[in-house]
């Protein structure tokens, strides 16, 4: 490919068929998308299903307030997405890198606290192999819980199978978004060539939505006290 | 802000470029680098019709010493824990780097363009993309099948494979793992082209069945494709950490995975089969020389495998301790999708009455597609009927079955479409009396291979075991002489073919006089396809009866 990378490609007829074709392409890998997590989901929901208690005692024990601001965090990426794709519509070119710029932020503001709550899930002892603590689970104040401590690991490990494919596909997006931000400084992204930056939308609010089922599915599943509210 | 750049564009359809007298896409350009860098789509298809080949034969390979070592009851020739790495890796290379992609990548990347009227595929790079994943996954797994091997079966059941197998379950799971993405990239690839890149006049219900067949194939590896790679990665997080998720010892269900597995490994039959009847479509209509019978009507059959396909993956399950209630719906659901086969055997049949057949060799592999598919397809109904399931679960009537379907059916279809479209591939025409006889002896060899498994199963000698009581002796000494013949069967079209690149006589644009888009180039064809883009004025299969007394 040559620098001045001819914006339609050789085998196209025309730009409305290159959008068409590229938008409906991430449309088709979005769905590919859906099953990889639907087949997660579905187990998650099998294993929740057989053993409600231990389930609803580990997600009590997950972050609710990291939890929470990240979810915050992620919706304003989203808006700033949107805003960004917006921006190259209408040929705004620093309006554009402001949101972009703004985007990688927020989506490493994510990143980081995912970070933290981790680091936090191992000194609470919530990482199976790593550090569990098999007794806690099977005595709540002194009495005895019926809670399989097994189970409860059962729970922890698809919250990190989770939540680490969710974070592996927002690091692919940050890659995606520094991309956008080269190719917009060249001068690259105008209302002709927009089409990056939506396919780079559609593929961030994805994630976002992911996250939006992940958050209950994992978190809000327990019963948490104002107490649990802590970094 | 200064977004204003010129780009120059003018949004009108744009002329080809043009092209010397006799330029094509193999002599465009020469040298390693120009193979390996293309992003011509029919390059890519002759770098996976390579590769595939070299799998092929290694696959082969493995299932010639297990009928090797099955010719006598105590399996002298090898030890039983090689036998079991043996069938392994026989299956593996077989479903995942051969069966899967071969006629997608081959001759659907070869001819999704070209019966569009389209210069590419809309990904071209993601396309070439496609072939250095497959090759990486491949090599990855067949590392690991040779350095130590697998003994789990291609089915990676758990706990086995999670918890008590020490072989390379994780490389060759990882091998796996990252072919699926190749088959997700073209399997995006052919939807995206076929919903945007036709050709004026190409309005859906004028395509040819080959790309019908090839766009539920599509759907299927897009869709299908994702939860196998969720089930390998779950397999591989128990493996390495110990957690239980297929565990029932630490609370996990071993059977969740066998439903994970089916649920893309039950439609992956179809990946492998759906593109093979669209080969026959298009062959058997070329040499009756008749439009072929319910266009309408294969088309919605192929959809309708591809929908109905997802719906049935528990009939596998039926012994594994499922619910009487969902075995008897899955059974049900597993007749049902005998009616879209049966429909597309009944359009070919129709197709050929009184039509004026030609034995061309493309088309007496199609003959045998068509009459080994529905032996196949017939003895599934067997399978999934619950109580005979019970009897012949896990047997060689299994074998048999699956067999018929996917060598009798998958691979007949694509020798079918090889010879077919070889001499638009390479321009010449490979020998006429060789290819018959690889044809007469793959069917034959085929027969005598796989009838006699049907036999045993039935009789209860089970799969997977490398030996057997004495009785069943003479049934496997029958078995394993027809695999002798099928493999020179198989041979025979590696000499002719590659022979034919020096020695066939050139072929022309259109040597069995078919329709279809394809046809109305040079042959080889130039690097964009077209010298000027097709107009379609008509359906796919405008033969008469009248012409075919000037052709044949």
């Amino acid at each position: 490919m040559s620098t001045n990378h001819a914006v339609l490609a050789h085998h196209f007829e025309n730009l409305e068929q290159q959008r068409e074709t590229a938008t409906f392409g991430m449309w088709i890998f979005l769905a590919t998308e859906v099953l990889i997590f639907g087949a997660i989901f579905t187990c998650y929901a099998i294993y929740r299903l057989r053993y409600p208690l231990d389930f609803e005692a580990a997600s009590a024990r997950l972050n609710i307030l990291i939890g929470s601001i990240n979810t915050i965090v992620l919706l304003s990426s989203s808006l700033t997405m949107a805003l960004s794709v917006h921006a190259t519509r209408v040929g705004r070119q620093q309006m554009l890198l402001t949101c972009l710029l703004l985007t990688i932020l927020l989506g490493g503001t994510f990143l980081g606290f995912k970070v933290v709550e981790y680091y936090e899930d191992y000194k609470e002892k919530l990482v199976p192999v790593l550090a569990f603590d098999p007794d806690e689970w099977t005595k709540v104040e002194g009495v005895e819980a019926p809670i399989q401590p097994q189970h409860v690991q059962l729970m922890l490990v698809f919250y990190y199978i989770m939540t680490g494919l969710h974070a592996a596909h927002m690091i692919v997006g940050m890659g995606l978004l520094i991309w956008l931000v080269i190719e917009a400084r060249r001068g690259w992204l105008t209302p002709v060539r927009y089409m990056p930056v939506e396919i780079v939308g559609l593929y961030w609010h994805f994630v976002d939505i992911v996250w939006i089922f992940l958050l209950p599915l994992l978190y809000l599943t327990g019963t948490h006290h104002p107490t649990d509210l802590h970094f | 802000m200064s977004s204003a750049i010129t780009t120059g564009f003018t949004p009108q359809a744009k002329a080809r470029p043009p092209r010397a007298p006799g330029e094509n896409y193999l002599n465009v350009a020469f040298g390693v680098k120009s193979w390996l860098l293309t992003t011509d789509h029919k390059r890519i298809a002759i770098l996976y019709l390579v590769t595939l080949t070299i799998l092929f034969f290694i696959g082969g390979a493995a299932a010639t010493v297990i009928r090797l070592n099955l010719m006598t009851p105590n399996g002298e020739l090898v030890p039983a824990d090689t036998y079991n790495k043996l069938f392994t890796a026989h299956g593996i290379i077989m479903v995942w780097f051969f069966l899967v992609p071969v006629v997608p990548t081959v001759l659907g990347n070869f001819l999704v363009p070209m019966m569009i009227g389209a210069r590419d595929l809309a990904f071209p790079k993601i396309n070439l993309l496609s072939w250095y994943v497959f090759t990486i996954g491949a090599i990855i797994t067949l590392w690991a099948l040779l350095a130590g091997g697998v003994d789990t079966g291609w089915t990676f059941y758990t706990p086995f494979s999670s918890k008590y197998a020490r072989t390379n379950v994780i490389p060759t799971m990882l091998g796996i793992f990252i072919s699926g993405f190749s088959s997700i990239m073209t399997g995006l690839n052919f939807i995206a082209t076929m919903h945007t890149m036709r050709a004026p006049g190409l309005t859906w219900w004028r395509m040819p069945l080959f790309l019908w067949a090839h766009y539920a194939v599509s759907v299927i590896q897009v869709l299908a494709t994702p939860v196998l790679a969720m089930a390998l990665i779950l397999v591989g997080v128990e493996r390495v950490w110990g957690v239980g998720i297929f565990d029932p010892e630490l609370g996990g269900d071993p059977v969740l995975f066998q439903h994970l597995f089916w649920f893309y490994s039950h439609p992956v039959v179809y990946i492998m089969l759906l593109p093979s009847m669209g080969i026959t479509s298009e062959v058997i209509t070329c040499f009756a020389r008749k439009p072929i019978f319910g266009y309408v009507f294969i088309v919605w059959s192929s959809i309708g495998i591809a929908v109905l396909g997802f719906l049935v993956w528990a009939h596998h399950m039926f012994v594994a301790g499922q619910s009487v209630y969902s075995a008897l719906i899955f059974s049900a659901l597993s007749y049902l999708v005998a009616v879209p086969s049966a429909i597309k055997v009944f359009n070919w049949t129709a197709t050929l009455y009184k039509s004026s057949i030609a034995f061309e060799t493309p088309m007496l592999f199609a003959m045998g597609f068509v009459a080994l598919f529905t032996m196949g397809g017939l003895t599934g109904l067997f399978l999934a009927c619950l109580g005979v399931d019970l009897h012949v679960h896990d047997t060689y009537f299994v074998i048999a079955h699956f067999h018929f379907i996917m060598v009798g059916g998958a691979v007949m279809g694509y020798m079918a479409g090889l010879h077919f479209w070889w001499p638009k591939m390479t321009g010449r025409m490979y020998s006429d009396f060789l290819s018959k006889l690889a044809a007469l002896i793959i069917f034959v060899g085929f027969i005598l291979t796989f009838l006699p498994q049907f036999v045993l199963g039935y009789l209860g000698m089970p799969r997977r075991y490398h030996v057997y009581p004495p009785e069943f002796q003479v049934l496997n000494v029958m078995s394993s002489a027809g695999a002798s013949i099928l493999a020179v069967g198989y041979v025979l079209p590696l000499f002719y073919m590659l022979w034919s690149l020096y020695a066939g006589k050139p072929s022309g644009p259109n040597p069995w006089n078919a329709t279809g888009l394809e046809w109305q180039t040079p042959s080889p064809p130039p690097p964009h396809n077209f010298d000027e883009t097709p107009i379609v004025t008509t359906g796919p299969y405008e033969y008469s009866m009248e012409e075919s007394a000037l052709v044949h």
